[in-house]
C-alpha cells in the first residue's frame, strides 16, 4: 500500500477518529487493514470475490488485492479449511469465510481432527493461524441450517480458540487480533448484528482479544452472554431499570478461553447471575460457564445461576424463532426467579 | 449384498495394456505398450541407482518385519506392515526431488526413510510415545510430513500446500532442479473419502504441482476394492481434468519413471496428475487385523508370484549382479533391522505433563491452570509430601 493512500485516510489504514460504521463494514475494514498490513494473509471462501460474500463483508476486496488474495473457492467447506491447512503449512495466514453456521460442518473433521490438533501432533513444530469465519445465529428470517449456534462444539475442542464480537468496534479490532493469533481461531459473527452502526475507533484498541467486557454497570444481578445476546441483555437491563432493578451487563467475548475475571468480580457484587445464549442448553457454554461460577463464586451467590436458553429442539422454522430465541422477556423472568430465592 | 457377494461380483479391472509396466513378473523387462514413454527415464538410471531400488525394498522389508515382531513382543501397540508394497513407495519416493514435499499416509515407511527420517520416529508414534514423530521443518526430515491417520485428510493438506506453492512462484519457473512439486500418498478405502475428491477438485482448479499417489493394494482392511469403486480407481482422475496414469506398483522401475516424469510435468506448471499403483498388502491391514477371516490363500499366494522384490532380484541377476552384492543387501538390512530393535528397547518414557504443551501455540490460561493443579495433583503422592 502506497504512503499516498494512506494519506488520504483511505480505510486500509486510517490514522485517526472514530467513524460510525455497521458491523459488516467494520469487519470489511478490519479485513482489509490485515490484507494490507502482511501479505501472507489470505481470505478464501464461497462467493467472496466479485460478490462480497453473501452479506457483503468481504466487498471490494478481490478488486483491491487480487484473486490470489482473495480466493473465490470451490463450493466445498471441508476443501477449504483443509486447504487452508496446507496454506498454514507454506507460511500464509488464511481467513476462511463459511457462508452460514449451519455449513460448517462438512468441515467439521478438518476443523476439530486436524486444523484444533495439528500443532499439538507437530509438537510446536509448525503453526496453523487460520481463523474461520462464521456468521451464527437467528433472528434473521432465513431457512433451516441459516440460523444456528454451534459454538459450544469448538469450545469443546482443545486447540481451537473462540471468539464472538458483539459490536462494530470489536468486529474490527478482534479480527485483526485473531489473524494475528498463531492458534486457529473460530470467529463467530452474530449476523443479526451486522446491520446496526456503531463507533469504531480505528486508533487503538480498547481490549486484549481474550478479555470479557463489563458493559453496564448494575448492583443487582449480573447477565451475561456474547454475540446478538448482548443487545438482548442491554435491552432486558433497561427494563429491569424501570421495574426497579440494577442489572449489570457483561459481554463475554472471547468463548475460548473464556475470561473470568470481570464475571467473577461482579457476581460477588451482584450475588445473582443469569447467562443467556441462542445455542441449545444442554451441555452448552453456558452450561460450563455457570457450573465455573458456582465453584468460584460460592459464597457470594444468593441465587443457583440461571440460564436462559435456546430449547434443545432443531433450530424451528423461522416463523416461530421468536418463541425459540432468549428475549427480554424471558431474560427478566429468569432475574426475577434469581432475585425471588 | 454381503461382502462376499460383493467382492466375487465383475468389476472393471484395469486393461492390462494400459498398464504402465516394465519389468514382468518374474523380472525379464517386458515393457507393455503404456510403458514405451518412460523407457528413457528408466533408461537414465545408471546401474548404482537402480541396485539402490533393490535395497531400499529389502531393508524396508527387514525393518517392517522386525516392526511386525515388536509389536508381537508387546513393545509396540500396533504396527502398519507396509509388506508387499515396497517397489510403489520405493520408485515413487525416489522419484522425487530432495525439493519437493510429501504427504504420505500411514504405511508410507520406505518413503520416509528414503527422505530422511529416521524409521524410529515411526516406532516412536506407533509405541505410544509421540502423535507426530518428526519435525517437517527439519531439513533432515526431507520436508516429508508426518503420518496422518484420518483417511484423505492429507490430501487436503497436500493440496493447500501446493496452491501456497503456485501463489508464491515455486513452481513453473521452467527450473527443475529447483521449481517444487508435492506428493501425496492414499490408497483405495481412502479414495472414496469426500475429502480426496475436494482436494481433487481444488488441485484441478488451482492447477497445483502436485501428484496424487494411490496406492491400490486391494484391501481397505476386509473390503474389497470393489466395494469401493466399480471403475478403475485411476479414470476418477481424469473425471477432475487430471491426467491419470495406472503403472504395475510392484514394479518398482515403473513406479519409479511414472512417478519421475508426473511430478517433473506437475512442477513445470502443468497441473496435478493421478497415479493408481496397482499393489497388494501381502500382510495384514495392521497387526490387530486377520485377514484369514476375508481373504482366500490362494489369492494371496497369486500376489506372491507378483513379490516386488523377487521380481527386482531376479532381474538384477539377470543383469550380472552376483552373490556378493546379493549378501551385502541382506547384511545391511538385517543391521537396520537390528538397529530397530535396538533402540526400540531403549526409549525411554516421556514426562507426563507433556501432554499439556503445545495444545496452543500461545500461552491459554486452562491449560497452564490445569497443568499446575496437574503437577501438585502428581507431586502430592511423592515420598514426604503430606
Amino acid at each position: 500500500m502506497s504512503t499516498a493512500n494512506a494519506s488520504a485516510g483511505s480505510a486500509t489504514a486510517p490514522t485517526s477518529g472514530i467513524e460510525s460504521l455497521p458491523f459488516s463494514r467494520a469487519l470489511n475494514a478490519g479485513l482489509r487493514r490485515a490484507l494490507a498490513d502482511n501479505d501472507r494473509v489470505l481470505l478464501m471462501g464461497e462467493d467472496i470475490g466479485p460478490l462480497g460474500g453473501v452479506f457483503r463483508v468481504t466487498e471490494g476486496l478481490q478488486a483491491e488485492f487480487g484473486a490470489n488474495r482473495v480466493l473465490d473457492t470451490p463450493l466445498a467447506e471441508s476443501g477449504i479449511v483443509g486447504t487452508a491447512i496446507g496454506l498454514a503449512m507454506a507460511g500464509f495466514r488464511p481467513v476462511c469465510e463459511i457462508q452460514f453456521d449451519g455449513f460448517v460442518f462438512p468441515a467439521f473433521d478438518q476443523i476439530t481432527s486436524q486444523l484444533a490438533k495439528i500443532t499439538n501432533r507437530h509438537e510446536g513444530a509448525l503453526r496453523f493461524p487460520v481463523v474461520i469465519r462464521i456468521p451464527y445465529g437467528g433472528h434473521i428470517g432465513a431457512v433451516e441450517h441459516h440460523q444456528e449456534s454451534p459454538e459450544a462444539y469448538f469450545t469443546h475442542t482443545p486447540g481451537l480458540r473462540v471468539v464472538s464480537p458483539s459490536t462494530p468496534n470489536d468486529a474490527y479490532w478482534m479480527i485483526q487480533d485473531s489473524i494475528a493469533s498463531d492458534d486457529p481461531v473460530i470467529f463467530l459473527e452474530p449476523k443479526s448484528r451486522y446491520w446496526p452502526k456503531g463507533d469504531v475507533d480505528t486508533t487503538a484498541r480498547a481490549l486484549p482479544l481474550h478479555a470479557s467486557r463489563l458493559v453496564r454497570r448494575g448492583t443487582d444481578v449480573t447477565l451475561v452472554g456474547h454475540g446478538a445476546m448482548v443487545a438482548t441483555l442491554l435491552q432486558a437491563a433497561a427494563l429491569a431499570e424501570s421495574e426497579g432493578t440494577s442489572c449489570e451487563v457483561i459481554d463475554l467475548r472471547s468463548l475460548s478461553p473464556v475470561d473470568y475475571g470481570p464475571i467473577l468480580d461482579s457476581v460477588r457484587r451482584t450475588g445473582r447471575m443469569v447467562y443467556a445464549q441462542e445455542a441449545p442448553g444442554f451441555t452448552s457454554l453456558g452450561s460450563e460457564i455457570s457450573a465455573t461460577v458456582m465453584e468460584r463464586a460460592f459464597y457470594a451467590l444468593e441465587a443457583p445461576v440461571l440460564r436462559v436458553s435456546g430449547y434443545d429442539t432443531p433450530f424451528p422454522p423461522a416463523k416461530l424463532e421468536g418463541k425459540y430465541l432468549p428475549d427480554a422477556d424471558r431474560i427478566l423472568e429468569a432475574v426475577d426467579r434469581a432475585l425471588a430465592y | 449384498m454381503t461382502p462376499t457377494e460383493n467382492s466375487v461380483r465383475p468389476v472393471s479391472t484395469v486393461a492390462d495394456s494400459a498398464v504402465v509396466r516394465v519389468l514382468a513378473a518374474d523380472g525379464t523387462l517386458a515393457p507393455t505398450p503404456a510403458a514405451e514413454r518412460y523407457l528413457e527415464v528408466v533408461d537414465a538410471l545408471t546401474d548404482a541407482e537402480v541396485e539402490g531400488l533393490y535395497r531400499d525394498m529389502v531393508i524396508i522389508r527387514a525393518f517392517d518385519r522386525q516392526a511386525t515382531n515388536l509389536q508381537r513382543q508387546g513393545q509396540l501397540a500396533l504396527w502398519p506392515p507396509s509388506l508387499g508394497q515396497e517397489a510403489a513407495q520405493v520408485g515413487s519416493a525416489r522419484a522425487a526431488r530432495p525439493q519437493d514435499h510429501v504427504f504420505p499416509s500411514y504405511r508410507e515407511h520406505v518413503v520416509a526413510r528414503i527422505r530422511g527420517v529416521d524409521p524410529i520416529d515411526i516406532i516412536r508414534v506407533m509405541r505410544g510415545l509421540t502423535h507426530g514423530g518428526w519435525d517437517p521443518t527439519d531439513p533432515r526430515n526431507g520436508n516429508t510430513h508426518i503420518y496422518t491417520l484420518v483417511l484423505g485428510s492429507q490430501t487436503l493438506h497436500a493440496t493447500g500446500l501446493g496452491m501456497g506453492l503456485v501463489f508464491d512462484g515455486r513452481c513453473g519457473t521452467g527450473d527443475l532442479e529447483r521449481d517444487e512439486a508435492v506428493i501425496v500418498y492414499y490408497g483405495d478405502g481412502a479414495s472414496s473419502q469426500g475429502d480426496v475428491h475436494e482436494a481433487m477438485v481444488f488441485a484441478a482448479s488451482y492447477r497445483t504441482p502436485q501428484v496424487f499417489f494411490l496406492q491400490n493394494n486391494q484391501w481397505a482392511i476386509s473390503v474389497p476394492v470393489a466395494t469401493q469403486s466399480r471403475s478403475p480407481l485411476y479414470k476418477r482422475g481424469e473425471g477432475y481434468g487430471m491426467p491419470s496414469i495406472p503403472v504395475d506398483g510392484n514394479d518398482v522401475l515403473a513406479s519409479y519413471a511414472v512417478t519421475k516424469v508426473a511430478l517433473d510435468e506437475a512442477r513445470a506448471g502443468d497441473g496435478p496428475r493421478a497415479i493408481e499403483a496397482l499393489t497388494y498388502r501381502m500382510g495384514a491391514h495392521t497387526t490387530s487385523d486377520d485377514p484369514t477371516k476375508y481373504r482366500t490363500s490362494d489369492e494371496e499366494e497369486s500376489w506372491a508370484r507378483r513379490d516386488p522384490i523377487a521380481r527386482m532380484s531376479a532381474f538384477l541377476r539377470a543383469k550380472g549382479a552376483g552373490d556378493e552384492f546379493f549378501a551385502d543387501v541382506e547384511a545391511e538390512a538385517e543391521a537396520v533391522a537390528e538397529d530397530a530393535r535396538v533402540r526400540t528397547t531403549q526409549l525411554g518414557d516421556i514426562p507426563t505433563d507433556v501432554m499439556f504443551d503445545h495444545v496452543y501455540s500461545d500461552p491459554h490460561p486452562l491449560i497452564v491452570e490445569q497443568k499446575a493443579a496437574f503437577t501438585a495433583y502428581e507431586s502430592s503422592f511423592e515420598e514426604g509430601a503430606s
